[in-house]
C-alpha cells in the first residue's frame, strides 16, 4: 500500500517537473529573443557606428547622397509626437476610465467598457487611415483656424497648416493609443478596493478628492503602465505616421511644419537602402529600442523614488 | 500488480507525447518546404528559383526558367510581357519588385539572372558586377507636374526655371509674377504653394531631379540629381500613389507623378516648355517624341530628361527603364534564355506597352538594343540565335 502511494507521488512530481521546465524554457525564450534582437542589431550596425561614432546621436544631417546621416532630427520627431500623443490620450483615457468606474451606472460601465476594449483591438493602421481621410480635413477646417486666431502668435503654432504635419500626426497617434490607455486604466481603477473609496468618503472627502487622493495613488503603478504602453505604441507606430507627418527630417519649431520619426524614416527608406545607409537605419532602429526601454525604466524609477508610498497610502 | 499497470500507463503516455512531437516537427518541416518554393513572383507562371537548363546531345537549349528583380515602375509591363513570353517561348520568368537599387545589388551579387532599373548603373557598380553589364532600354515613362489649385484647370504653363524655383521654395505663392507671366489669362489665387515630393528612394525622383539640374544651375549645385535628393522644402509622401493622394487632399499642392499614374487617375497636370519653346502636355506621344529627339549615347546610359530633348512636340521630363544583363555570361543555356527574354520585351512585348501607359522605345533605340543582345555570349558562343 505504501509502495503504491510512493509511486503516485512520483507521477505527480514528473508532471510538475515537466511544467516547471517548460515554463522556464518559455520564460528564457523571451529573454533569448530580446537579446538576440539587440545582438543582431549591434552587429549589423558596425559600419555606421564606426563611421559616425557617438556623434550619430546628436547630428542633424540627413543627406543620404553625401553619406552624412545623424539621428537627432528623427529622435526629436519621435519624442515630440509621442509625448503630445500620450498627454492628450492620457488625460482623456484616464477621464474615460474615471467616468466609467466612478460615475456611470454599473450597466453602462460594463457595456461601454466592453466597447472600449473592442476599440483597443482594432489595428492602429485603421485609425491611421480614418485620421488621414476623415480627421485631418476636419481639423484643418474647424480646429486649426480656431487655434490660429487664439494662439497663432505662439511659435509652436506658426506657419501655414498642411494636413500632413506634426500636428495631425500627433492627434492621430493620440486617437490610436486612446483605447489602449482607456481600457487598461479602467481595469486598474476598477481593481482599487472599495474600502479605499469608502474610507476617504467617510473622512468627508468630495468625489474628486476621493478619486485623486485615494483611488489614483493606489492605482498609480497600473496607470503608469498603461501610459508607458501607450507611449511605446505611439513611438513605434509606423505606417500611419509615414502617411501623415510629411516626412521632412528637420528640427521643426512649429507643430504645423513637417517632421519625421524614427519609425517613419525606416519605413520610407529601408527597401532600397544598402551599405552605409542601411547600417544607419538599423542603428536608428536600435536607438528606438533603447529609448523605449529607457522611458519604461525611467518612469518606473521615477515612481519608485518620488511616489514610493505604501500601497494604498495617501499622499498628503 | 498495480505498479506494473502504472508503469505501462506512464510509458504509453510518454510514447504518445514523443510521437506527437515528431509528427508536429515533420509537419512544420513539410510546411517550410512548400512556403520556400512558392516565393513571390510578379511574372506569370510557376515560380522556380534559378532553374537549370536542359542540354541535349548536340545543341544547348535555352533554360526554361529565369529570375529577375528591380524597378517597380516597370512591374505591370513585365507582368504582362512575361506571361506572353511563357506562352510563346516557354520561358518562365520570376520577377521580384524590390526597387531599382535593390535590383542592382542583386544583379551585382549574382543572386538573380537579370535586373531592371530606372536609373543607370554607376561605373563603380558596373565594375563590381563584372561580365561587362549592358543596359537594354525596355520602355519609357514621362513625369507629369500635377497640381490641385481651386479654379485652375489642367494645362497650366510652366517652364524649367519656374519649376525649379517652386521646388527650391523660392516661389511661394500661386499668384507669383513668374507663374502669372507664363499664364496671362488664368486667374491664379493668392494661395500658398505646397510642394509634394517622394519620401522614399525613387527612379521617378531621379528623372525629375535630373531635369531640374539641367534647367537650373542653382538646383544643380544645391540639391543635384539622385533617387534620394535632399529636398529643400515640401511634404514627403511614399510612392507615386502617395504623392498623388497628397496632392488631391491638399489645396494648392504641386508635385511630380509618373505619367501612367496621372492619366489613370485623371489628375490636372501642367504643360511644360520644351527646348523648342513650345508648351507641351505630357502624353504617350510627346514622351515618345522626346526619346526619339534625344541625344542618346551608344551604351544607352542616359536619363533623357537631362539631355534637353529636341523636337517641337517633345515633352522634356521623360526617362527610360533598363534591363540589366551581362554581355559575358557563364552558362550558355541561361544566357540563351536571357537573350531571348530581352529580345521579347524589346520587340514582341512592345505592343503591350501603350495600353499600360508605357512609352514604346523608338526604332533607333531598338536598334542599339538589338546590337547589345546579339553581342551577348557565353564561352565564346553567341546567345541570341533567333
Amino acid at each position: 500500500m505504501m509502495g503504491y502511494m510512493g509511486k503516485r507521488f512520483k507521477r505527480e512530481n514528473a508532471g510538475d517537473l515537466l511544467f516547471r521546465v517548460l515554463a522556464l524554457l518559455f520564460g528564457l525564450s523571451i529573454l533569448a529573443i530580446t537579446f538576440g534582437i539587440i545582438f543582431e542589431l549591434w552587429i549589423n550596425t558596425s559600419l555606421s557606428r564606426e563611421k559616425f561614432g557617438l556623434g550619430f546621436l546628436w547630428s542633424t544631417d540627413f543627406n543620404i547622397n553625401k553619406g552624412e546621416i545623424g539621428a537627432l532630427t528623427v529622435i526629436y520627431g519621435t519624442v515630440v509626437t509621442a509625448v503630445i500623443a500620450i498627454i492628450l490620450s492620457g488625460l482623456v483615457g484616464i477621464g474615460i476610465a474615471a467616468f466609467l468606474v466612478e460615475i456611470a451606472p454599473r450597466r453602462v460601465n460594463r457595456v461601454v467598457g466592453f466597447l472600449v476594449e473592442l476599440l483597443a483591438a482594432i489595428p492602429s493602421i485603421v485609425y491611421g487611415f480614418w485620421g488621414i481621410f476623415a480627421l485631418a480635413p476636419w481639423l484643418g477646417e474647424h480646429v486649426v483656424p480656431a487655434i490660429k486666431s487664439a494662439l497663432g502668435w505662439l511659435p509652436i503654432f506658426a506657419g501655414p497648416y498642411v494636413n500632413a504635419s506634426v500636428f495631425t500626426a500627433s492627434i492621430v497617434l493620440a486617437i490610436m493609443i486612446l483605447p489602449t490607455v482607456a481600457a487598461i486604466s479602467r481595469d486598474v481603477i476598477e481593481a482599487v478596493p472599495d474600502s479605499q473609496r469608502e474610507g476617504m468618503l467617510a473622512l468627508g472627502a468630495t468625489r474628486w478628492e476621493m478619486f485623486s487622493r485615494a483611488v489614483l495613488p493606489y492605482a498609480k503603478n497600473g496607470v503608469l503602465g498603461a501610459l508607458i504602453l501607450g507611449m511605446g505604441r505611439a513611438a513605434g507606430e509606423t505606417m500611419a505616421v509615414t502617411l501623415i507627418i510629411g516626412n521632412n527630417t528637420q528640427l521643426f519649431t512649429s507643430l504645423f511644419q513637417q517632421g519625421a520619426t524614427m519609425a517613419s524614416v525606416i519605413a520610407n527608406d529601408f527597401g532600397e537602402a544598402h551599405g552605409l545607409f542601411l547600417s544607419a537605419l538599423l542603428e536608428i532602429g536600435l536607438i528606438l529600442f533603447a529609448i523605449t526601454f529607457l522611458i519604461n525604466v525611467g518612469a518606473r524609477l521615477l515612481v519608485w523614488v518620488f511616489f514610493r508610498d505604501p500601497r494604498g497610502g495617501v499622499r498628503v | 500488480m498495480h505498479e506494473g499497470r502504472i508503469q505501462v500507463l506512464r510509458r504509453s503516455r510518454w510514447t504518445t507525447a514523443v510521437a506527437v512531437g515528431v509528427a508536429l516537427s515533420l509537419a512544420v518541416a513539410g510546411c517550410g518546404n512548400t512556403v520556400g518554393s512558392s516565393s513571390g513572383s510578379s511574372g506569370g507562371g510557376a515560380s522556380k528559383a534559378t532553374g537549370g537548363g536542359k542540354a541535349s546531345s548536340g545543341n544547348v537549349q535555352a533554360a526554361t526558367s529565369l529570375s529577375g528583380a528591380g524597378s517597380t515602375f516597370v512591374g505591370p509591363y513585365y507582368s504582362k510581357a512575361f506571361k506572353q513570353l511563357a506562352q510563346d517561348k516557354g520561358i518562365q520568368v520570376n520577377y521580384q519588385l524590390v526597387g531599382s537599387g535593390a535590383g542592382i545589388q542583386d544583379f551585382i551579387n549574382k543572386t538573380v539572372d537579370f535586373a531592371d532599373s530606372d536609373a543607370p548603373m554607376t561605373a563603380q557598380q558596373m565594375k563590381q558586377a563584372g561580365g561587362n553589364p549592358q543596359h537594354i532600354a525596355v520602355v519609357g515613362g514621362g513625369v507629369t507636374l500635377a497640381y490641385n489649385v481651386k479654379g485652375v484647370k489642367g494645362g497650366l504653363k510652366l517652364d524649367g526655371p519656374t519649376i525649379a524655383n517652386i521646388f527650391l521654395g523660392k516661389i511661394k505663392k500661386w499668384n507669383d509674377p513668374a507663374i502669372k507671366k507664363l499664364n496671362p489669362g488664368v486667374n491664379l489665387p493668392n494661395e500658398n504653394i505646397v510642394v509634394v515630393h517622394r519620401s522614399d528612394s525613387s527612379g521617378t525622383s531621379a528623372i525629375f531631379t535630373t531635369y531640374l539640374s539641367s534647367v537650373s544651375p542653382e538646383w544643380k549645385s544645391k540639391v543635384g540629381a539622385s533617387t534620394t535628393p535632399n529636398w529643400p522644402t515640401g511634404v514627403g509622401a511614399k510612392g507615386n500613389d502617395g504623392v498623388a493622394g497628397q496632392i488631391t487632399r491638399t489645396q494648392g499642392a504641386i508635385g511630380y507623378v509618373e505619367l501612367a499614374y496621372a492619366l489613370t487617375n485623371k489628375i490636372t497636370y501642367a504643360s511644360v516648355k520644351n527646348a523648342s519653346g513650345n508648351f507641351v502636355k505630357p502624353s504617350l506621344d510627346s514622351a515618345k517624341a522626346a526619346i526619339a529627339g534625344a541625344k542618346i549615347p551608344s551604351d544607352l546610359r542616359v536619363i533623357i530628361s537631362g539631355t534637353n530633348p529636341q523636337g517641337k512636340n517633345a515633352y522634356p521630363i521623360v526617362g527610360l527603364t533598363w534591363m540589366l544583363v551581362r554581355q559575358q555570361e557563364q552558362n550558355l543555356a541561361k544566357c540563351k534564355a536571357i537573350a531571348e527574354t530581352a529580345w521579347y520585351v524589346t520587340h514582341q512585348g512592345q505592343k503591350l506597352a501603350p495600353s499600360l501607359q508605357y512609352v514604346q522605345i523608338p526604332p533607333k533605340v531598338q536598334k542599339i538594343d538589338e546590337q547589345k543582345i546579339k553581342s551577348m555570349e557565353a564561352g565564346g558562343k553567341k546567345c541570341y540565335t533567333g
